[in-house]
């Protein structure tokens, strides 16, 4: 498209995506350390994590003030709204990712001293990657305006409701077996939940990457594979 | 229990008739082809804008609907334009009673040098429409009533309509448009001259006005368009590139030219 005549409203629009785009990266940044601290038992690398978080929340207030001033002295129309109202949205996902980034350093610094078992690690440490290659590939999305691409982020969030439901039997399985292994997997039920929660931010950049592009909201209702909140109970199905 | 219904839906269902239709219409001015083959249909009882840049013919084809271009003598308009089915170019159509059915309220407000009173009652006068001074009077007062403007004149009705402020004159130009009970009221960049507060009050006029008009108007100010009208029309070089509800045509139009126009790509 072509540029607006006013050069400063391009480059205020350029530099928002481009903040956007930045915040993205340090939270992508956060998940990948918050869950190599956790694997490897990095106590350093967790409290990193947890002391980069108030930057990424910076990040997030100056992206907002400066989407607020741009709408009060623009009034922006059509895709330029969509631009920054999109802005809004994925700085608010992408600030509770690194929320929840930061949890799952908490709990790696709990963990330290605990009885370890690194077969128990493996479930989240797989989540935890197909979560990220979700991060990063919505985030290349945005990036490039590719609401394909979203779309397919969007439909794979089942494999990481489902991966999250077996998880939460397995552990459940080590917890019965090995009393000891009590602590350990409850931190590790946490975290999943969290990976699983950080799947679903990622879900939402993908809607809001898909309205930036097409002017209308992804409707289809999205296919929802979590059944943890079931396991346990009499009937182990989930009431359709 | 009965659900509440939402504004779209109740607007799907009350959409109003067409009020004017226009085809293939053709302005030209001399040697300049000013509008081409413009086709459009507006609603009964809702406001449609015409935007566009300067020189794309929203104005030109605005004065059409009143035939205002007859009065240019270079001017010379083909095609179609019925309101209510009526032919307005039909031969045995009296202009004058079309130009009281069709009102006009213009860019700078043109009170005539008169009291605020006789500003009203002209037309009304002229057309035979108040038999007697008390009927007059009755519709001098509905006529400022309906403009929002009765509150702030009626202890001054014999003093110059000229000696208002900008806003208020140009809520008398409307209330001398509605005076002579219109069917529709053309309006071209009526607040244009205007501060922003006399602007506030003009468009939420417009927005009581439309229950009971059909209103088109031309601004400038896309904002404008956005904050009145429920029907939108992009106007360049000549042509209606594109027509259709406020809402998709500022968020979602279909066509590239409006989308840079409407998010300032180009002037």
């Amino acid at each position: 498209m072509a540029d607006h005549i006013v050069s400063t409203y391009e480059s205020e629009l350029k530099n928002l995506t481009r903040s956007v785009v930045e915040m993205g990266g340090m939270t992508e940044k956060q998940v990948v350390d918050a869950i190599d601290a956790l694997v490897k038992r990095d106590m350093l690398l967790a409290q990193n994590v947890i002391a980069a978080d108030p930057s990424v929340d910076a990040l997030e207030r100056v992206i907002e003030e400066r989407a607020i001033i741009t709408i009060a002295k623009r009034q922006p129309m059509g895709p330029d709204l969509r631009e920054i109202m999109s802005a809004i949205r994925i700085a608010n996902d992408l600030e509770r990712i690194g929320d929840l980034a930061k949890n799952i350093g908490k709990r790696a610094l709990a963990l330290n001293g605990a009885f370890q078992a690194q077969k128990l690690l493996r479930g989240v440490e797989h989540m935890g990657e197909l979560v990220l290659g979700q991060l990063k590939d919505v985030l290349d999305a945005f990036a490039v305006r590719d609401a394909d691409k979203a779309l397919a982020v969007w439909k794979s969030d089942g494999e990481v409701d489902q991966l999250h439901t077996s998880l939460f039997r397995e552990l459940l399985t080590y917890m019965m077996e090995d009393p000891r292994t009590i602590t350990l997997c409850a931190h590790l039920l946490f975290i999943a939940k969290n990976v699983e929660r950080i799947g679903d931010h990622a879900t939402n950049i993908a809607e809001t990457v898909y309205y930036l592009v097409h002017g209308r909201e992804l409707t289809d209702e999205r296919p929802k594979a979590d059944a943890s909140v079931y396991v346990g109970a009499a009937n182990q199905e989930p009431a359709r | 229990m009965e659900m509440p219904m939402t504004t779209a839906a109740l607007e799907a269902l009350e959409t109003p008739p067409t009020k004017i239709v226009a085809r293939d219409v053709n302005v030209y001015y001399g040697e300049k082809h000013a509008i081409r083959n413009l086709s459009i249909d507006v609603p009964a009882r809702s406001v449609t804008a015409f935007i566009g840049p300067s020189g794309c013919g929203k104005s030109t084809f605005l004065r059409c609907i009143n035939r205002m271009n007859d009065t240019i003598p270079s001017a010379r308009v083909t095609g179609k334009i019925a309101i209510d089915g009526e032919d307005i170019h039909d031969p045995s159509l009296d202009v004058v009673q079309l130009r009281a059915r069709v009102g006009m309220v213009f860019q700078k407000p043109n009170p005539f040098p008169k009291s605020i009173y006789e500003n009203v009652a002209y037309g009304p006068r002229i057309h035979g429409l108040a038999p007697s001074r008390t009927d007059l009077d009755a519709i001098v007062e509905a006529s400022l009533k309906k403009a929002s403007l009765w509150e702030e004149v009626k202890d001054r009705l014999h003093d110059a309509g000229t000696g208002l402020s900008g806003g208020q004159q140009q809520r008398l130009c409307i209330a001398r448009a509605i005076a002579v009970s219109p069917e529709v009221i053309l309006m071209d960049e009526p607040c244009s001259a205007l501060d922003p507060i006399a602007t506030a009050r003009i468009e939420d006029l417009i927005d009581e006005l439309r229950e009971n008009f059909t209103i088109v108007i031309v601004t400038h100010s896309m904002q404008q368009a956005a904050r009145v009208s429920q029907r939108t029309a992009f106007f360049h070089l000549g042509i209606l590139v594109e027509e259709g509800p406020t809402e998709m045509m500022f968020n979602n139009p279909t066509d590239k030219r409006t989308l840079d126009y409407i998010t300032g790509r180009f002037g």
